[in-house]
């Protein structure tokens, strides 16, 4: 058992290109921490120089109380499960999971208790003596959990695991990942561009970008107070409307300080459909562009006047002008159809113009 | 359209066999002429039908050799080609994984210039740098024995480059894992690539067997003894005879001998061929 400290972590590739721009995380004994963000931020990289795949160029690594940039992998006490799950093709299950042990010296009897009582909480018992190729995609994922538990590490380093599963198989694997991680109370890192899977797993949710950390906490504060746009609209599904406070519309409701802001989210869900202006809040008008039903909600993407002050949009942002509007059940307006919607003074959230800094109004 | 099918399918058919006929009919006159007497054959009278003496024929190659002056077992001579053939099989699998291993795995300073020097040795054969080889061989006293045999033929840069290009396609992760799972560069290379690569070692052998079984020109030249001959060697000297009758059905038995082992090899090899191909997953 054992926490995990990045102190300034710094990965600079030999041709002078800065993967890891110093990143600071403390992640306690047994939680369960998410690193999220778009492809290329740099979260494989990090999570592999936590596995000592990659080097460290700045800065410290702790685990357990020690630092470990030196150390080989093997000796880091850390397993790890990978994307493609890099099971040794020519081995049984048995022996994948057995190999790691038997290179430690292991007792072959000690081995036996300890694949087998993995295998047990895998359900894999029946499959023990079957090669990986044998196995359908989620068994060969538990194969590569099971390397990961007999070896019982001080920590569990998981690369993107379900991202080869479909989406069905992936709920499940997510929520067997956490009971387990519950179970056995192993400090983990666990790296996702799923931000679903990043909100239902995390006890400490780490969002990156362009290889720097945009903000660490637990996932529901960083949903409710995002501290950049970055993260807001990265965050939720589907993301928050951005737009510009410099327009009138929105200016003029705004009034008194908030209008300094120079960006205003709200979240799809925040919105109401309604004729009246919540006091302190804001309504916008909008004309009704498409209707996306599925089931339980219904979400309806709907344009403003152009927004000419918000060009810089954040990956993952809606166009400019456009607003997504999150209602329940499968009621909506028509197609074309104009409406008002309006969302609280509460639900309102207010960054500076350059959406690195949130402003509380 | 049926019948024009029809038509076409028997064309096929009958190139095909023809094709078969071209190859087949010398072996075919090889196993007749094996069994057949000397003087029949010599006096151009040889029957098409297999003759009578098959069993001292065959009893005289093996393990008496031809009448001549330099007689010598073709059974012994099988056994020198077999020796040399399977160190190179062996020794150029060997060599060439390991260097492969090496040139993918290993970061070292001018890996990519040794990768290009092994690469352009494709360009030359023993046939071209045959000279200074014999005199390396010679001054090492490696005339007439097995090592002088195989050793100047092991290095290979096509195996290297074959395992090079197979060692690409396995998923880094799999070093990875392995580093995680506490296992060196060596352990790596003999638990997980070494098994990974069988049938390509499987399909690379029976290449290599069949080359080293058919060299002629570096036997030739290294190996002065009788007892040293190869089969290769042994049927061309068995031909020219000087002042006697070349004995044609020796000759022939000892090409139908010297077409077995190969023939053992791609038979036998063949199922885990079909195997690799069908396995392919890493």
């Amino acid at each position: 058992m054992a926490n995990v400290t990045l102190r300034n972590v710094r990965k600079t590739y030999t041709g002078g290109f800065e993967a890891i721009k110093g990143v600071n995380v403390d992640v306690g004994d047994g939680q369960f921490c998410v690193l999220v963000g778009p492809s290329g931020c740099g979260k494989s990289t990090l999570l592999r120089m936590v596995a000592g795949l990659e080097t460290v160029t700045g800065g410290e690594i702790d685990i357990g109380g020690k630092v470990v940039n030196q150390i080989e992998p093997a000796d880091r006490d850390i397993a790890m499960v990978f994307q493609n799950y890099a099971l040794y093709p020519h081995m049984s299950v048995f022996n994948n999971m057995a190999y790691g042990l038997r290179n430690r010296g292991m007792k072959e009897a000690e081995i036996k208790t300890r694949v087998e009582e993995a295998a047990r909480v895998l359900e894999l018992t029946a499959m023990l003596e079957r090669k990986p190729r044998q196995l359908s995609g989620g068994q060969r994922q538990r194969v590569a959990m099971g390397r990961a538990i007999v070896r019982q590490p001080k920590v569990f380093l998981f690369d993107e695991p379900l991202s080869n599963l479909d989406a069905k198989l992936r709920i499940s694997m997510r929520v067997e990942i956490r009971k387990l991680q519950r179970r056995l109370n192993v400090t983990s890192i666990y790296v996702t561009h799923d931000q679903l899977e990043a909100m239902t797993l995390a006890d400490i949710l780490v969002v990156m970008n362009g290889g720097q950390v945009e903000q660490v906490g637990n996932p529901l504060a960083i949903y409710e107070k995002p501290a950049t746009t970055f993260v807001a609209s990265f965050i939720g599904a589907p993301p928050m409307n951005l737009m510009s406070t410099r327009q009138d519309e929105i200016k003029s409701q705004l009034g008194g300080s908030a209008s300094e802001a120079g960006i205003l989210g709200i979240r799809p869900e925040d919105f109401v459909i309604t004729d009246q202006t919540p006091s302190g809040g804001v309504a916008l008008s909008l004309t009704v562009e498409a209707i996306e039903r599925v089931g339980a909600e219904t979400f309806v993407y709907g344009s403003r006047a152009p927004d000419e002050q918000r060009i810089a949009a954040t990956p993952g942002e809606l166009p400019p002008g456009e607003v997504i509007v999150r209602i329940p059940g499968t009621e909506a307006p028509a197609i074309g159809a104009k409406i008002r919607v309006a969302a609280v003074r509460a639900k309102l959230h207010l960054f500076s113009e350059d959406g690195r800094k949130r402003i509380e109004a | 359209m049926v019948e024009d099918e029809g038509i076409r399918r028997y064309v096929a058919h009958i190139i095909l066999w023809i094709g078969i006929a071209i190859v087949a009919f010398p072996v075919y006159i090889a196993i007749v002429a094996s069994t057949q007497d000397n003087a029949l054959i010599a006096n151009g009278q040889m029957s098409l039908l297999p003759g009578g003496h098959f069993f001292e024929v065959y009893y005289q190659t093996i393990f008496v050799g031809t009448s001549g002056s330099t007689r010598e077992p073709v059974a012994n001579m099988m056994l020198n080609s077999l020796v040399m053939a399977l160190l190179i099989a062996v020794g150029k699998i060997a060599i060439s994984i390991i260097s492969a291993y090496a040139i993918v795995y290993f970061r070292f300073p001018f890996r990519m210039t040794i990768f290009w020097i092994i690469f352009i040795t494709l360009m030359l054969p023993v046939e071209v740098r045959i000279y200074p080889t014999y005199k390396i061989v010679s001054d090492l006293h490696m005339l007439d024995s097995y090592a002088g045999l195989a050793l100047p033929l092991i290095a290979s840069a096509t195996a290297t480059l074959l395992f090079r290009q197979f060692f690409m396609t396995v998923p880094d992760e799999l070093l990875e894992a392995s580093r995680i799972d506490g296992a060196g560069p060596l352990r790596f290379f003999w638990d997980t690539l070494l098994p990974l690569s069988r049938t390509n070692m499987a399909a690379l052998f029976v290449i290599l067997f069949i080359l080293g079984w058919n060299q002629y020109l570096w036997p030739l030249l290294i190996t002065t003894r009788d007892d040293m001959q190869t089969i290769q060697v042994g049927i061309r000297k068995m031909i020219t005879t000087t002042d006697a009758l070349t004995e044609w059905p020796i000759v022939m038995a000892t090409a139908v001998l010297a077409m077995l082992p190969p023939v053992f090899v791609v038979v036998a090899m063949q199922k885990l061929f079909v195997r690799g191909l069908v396995e392919t997953e890493k």
